[in-house]
């Protein structure tokens, strides 16, 4: 009945990787939402609820939920699962385009920042070679212009601005 | 008969030329511009709300209702073929919908949806013409421990929809509940969670969260993938449902018609928990529970019939007691103080050619869509045939930019962004986004409701117990939960069993 090594042994066992993390996210998620409210926010009592009061437990119970998914992960009898491998290089191409849009549509209006969203997003395709990209990226200038600002009567700063 | 009565004014009322016209028009606009993905029912009826100012009150109600189920219907489409939910309650027919797409069965799946819909919606609006004034009746006797309970309730069902694991959903439900909280609390005013940023003061909008964890991250999981996706062209087989399929669907259909009828009327979230609880009690119902997920019919047209009836049912809160059930409704409320219309008990009796037209028009918007829908779908079919690598930047762009017409805001952008990160990272860690859209809806809600209970009675928690109506939904919820905890505790504890 030794289980002096049980802690190593569990963790050389985990095989439910995805929940290991998910857990791991969660327990920090849940502990930092109930940390700011702790510190920040009044807590209030039960009658008397404060700001604090619904996040602060809430973040309680998500940091034991996670606890237990985290638990449950290192368990002997846990499924097998693996995290895939993230793909670095298409996720942060598409979150770049996203944020450069958003960056570029004040300054430089909306024809330039489609453009370069739909420029930097192509990169991420390893299909769409650039020529089609500036192509695509003209005709999706001329469509959403027609539909959002002439058809839907919505406005847009539509070129740059300098000053 | 009385019902007959009314229901004889609001057909004369709402099949005149001039409104049946603008019937067409608005489901027409609502369906074109509900397809496109990033642009959902609340920001297309704010984009066309304007044009139904100059229109006499009761067609430019009737143009809104149209423009309403337009976008309904075109977000389902969005959210079969692109994995996009466009509104709230889509977020359910994005797990089985885009599966029977990826099957090869979209023109079924849409089909499905078209008729599931139109079937709730006749449903409910007789519903609707016949139990108005008593349907109200019951929603007064949901005081806020009611109303907690329920979305207690709602939440817990919602956990069923999560193939993967329980407590992994309650962490995401969890989740979306604290995401809910930011923002300005309302009891108090006292800004949360907003790090300085202003934008956030006003909480992170529904939309660009859901478009984020699901369509930004999906085409992120899309480009990854080298051998590209949707083998759909190859597999398109017949545009409408086959034999089996349609009786698999049928007993949902009316399932989820009468889970939405009854579930729409209480405001606030009624669409959205018809759906999840329709998707929920559909699996629970099943002899092959695992064929949900993977693109199960009735997965598909539970919740499509449900959110469809609640949406007809919403009106109900609306037209009778004045509350609007949701943002639409809201507007729609703007849209009658506008023509002078005071939304309450009273319009019924001062008004109704209006009510009642409303009413009829509702069913006659619902059968244009059903027609316009229909043959249709072999059009939007074919738009899967579209190279990904076309497909993909025209999403990206029409999503960015329904995600800033929100609010004119580039800070729902980068939000919008930052939530594709976490979409992409939930999908590698297999948590599922659906139930923290359901906590991200519901945790305002369910915060205000809980808070007013426990004021009522100075800070007493039995108080969700010992009033009945609320403590036999507790009630049901904690049955629920042990009937979804008690199989994988028993399979755990037979695997210890055997690995000692």
């Amino acid at each position: 009945m030794c289980r002096g090594n049980m802690g190593g042994a569990a963790l050389m066992k985990l095989k439910n990787r995805q929940d290991f993390w998910s857990g791991l996210m969660f327990v920090a998620i849940g502990l930092g939402f109930s940390l700011y409210s702790w510190l920040k926010l009044r807590l209030g009592t039960a009658a008397e609820m404060g700001p604090g009061y619904f996040p602060f437990w809430v973040g309680l119970v998500l940091a034991g939920t996670g606890s237990i998914v985290l638990r449950s992960a290192m368990a002997k009898g846990a499924t097998e699962t693996f995290v895939g491998k993230f793909d670095w290089r298409v996720a942060s191409l598409i979150v770049a385009s996203v944020v450069l849009w958003a960056i570029l549509l004040p300054h430089l209006g909306l024809f330039v920042s489609i453009f370069a969203m739909v420029v930097v997003a192509s990169l991420a395709s390893h299909e769409l070679r650039f020529g089609t990209a500036v192509l695509a990226a003209v005709f999706l200038m001329l469509f959403t212009y027609l539909l959002f600002v002439r058809g839907l009567g919505l406005s847009f700063p539509l070129w740059p601005t300098f000053r | 008969m009385e019902f007959f009565d009314h229901l004889m004014l609001g057909f004369s009322v709402a099949l005149t030329m001039e409104n049946l016209t603008y019937a067409l028009i608005g489901c027409t606009l609502g369906t074109l511009v509900g397809v496109l993905p990033g642009l959902g029912p609340v920001p297309t009826i704010a984009m066309l709300l304007p044009i139904t100012y100059v229109l006499p009150p009761t067609a430019g109600l009737i143009m809104l209702a149209g423009i309403y189920y337009g976008t309904q219907y075109g977000g389902s489409t969005t959210a079969i073929l692109v994995k996009i939910p466009g509104e709230t309650s889509s977020v359910v027919t994005v797990l089985d919908g885009h599966q029977m797409a990826c099957n090869g069965r979209a023109g079924a799946a849409l089909s499905l949806a078209a008729v599931g819909s139109f079937f709730a919606g006749s449903c409910a609006t007789l519903m609707v013409a016949a139990f108005a004034p008593p349907l109200t009746k019951i929603a007064f006797a949901f005081g806020p421990a009611e109303y907690f309970s329920l979305m207690v309730l709602g939440l817990i069902g919602a956990v069923v929809l999560a193939s993967g694991s329980l407590s992994k959903a309650v962490c995401m439900i969890m989740l979306g509940l604290l995401l809910g909280a930011v923002g300005t609390d309302i009891n108090t005013g006292v800004v949360r969670y907003d790090f300085g940023i202003i934008e956030l003061q006003d909480g992170i909008d529904f939309a660009v969260v859901a478009m984020g964890l699901f369509g930004l991250s999906e085409i992120m999981a899309n480009l990854e993938l080298k051998d590209l996706r949707i083998k759909v062209a190859s597999k398109i087989g017949s545009l409408y449902p086959n034999r089996q399929e349609i009786r698999e669907a049928a007993p949902a259909i009316l399932r989820g018609t009468a889970i939405g009828s009854v579930l729409g009327i209480l405001p606030g979230g009624g669409a959205i928990l018809s759906a999840f609880a329709a998707y929920a009690i559909e699996k629970k119902l099943s002899k092959e529970p695992e064929r949900f997920g993977k693109g199960h019919p009735a997965g598909l047209a539970a919740p499509e019939s449900a959110n469809n009836a609640g949406a007809q049912s919403a009106f109900i809160p609306l037209l009778t007691l004045g509350i609007p059930g949701n943002a639409v409704m809201a507007l729609m409320v703007g849209a009658m103080l506008i023509h002078n219309i005071q939304p309450g008990p009273q319009v019924i009796k001062s008004h109704p050619d209006l009510f009642w037209g409303l009413i009829a028009s509702m069913w006659i918007g619902n059968l244009m869509l059903v027609i316009l829908n229909l043959p249709l779908v072999g059009i939007w079919v074919k738009l899967l045939k579209i190279p990904y690598m076309f497909l993909f930047p025209a999403i990206l762009v029409f999503c960015t930019i329904g995600v800033y017409t929100l609010n004119n805001s580039t800070v729902d952008v980068l939000l919008f962004a930052v939530f594709g990160c976490l979409g992409y990272v939930f999908v590698k860690f297999g948590c599922e986004a659906a139930p923290l859209l359901l906590g991200l809806v519901l945790g305002p809600m369910l915060e205000e409701n809980f808070r007013r209970a426990l004021m009522l009675t100075h800070g007493d928690f039995s108080t969700f117990i010992t009033r009945p109506i609320s403590g036999s939904l507790l009630a049901i919820a904690l049955v629920l939960v042990m009937l979804i905890a008690l199989p994988s505790l028993r399979n755990r504890r037979n695997e210890t069993f055997e690995e000692a």
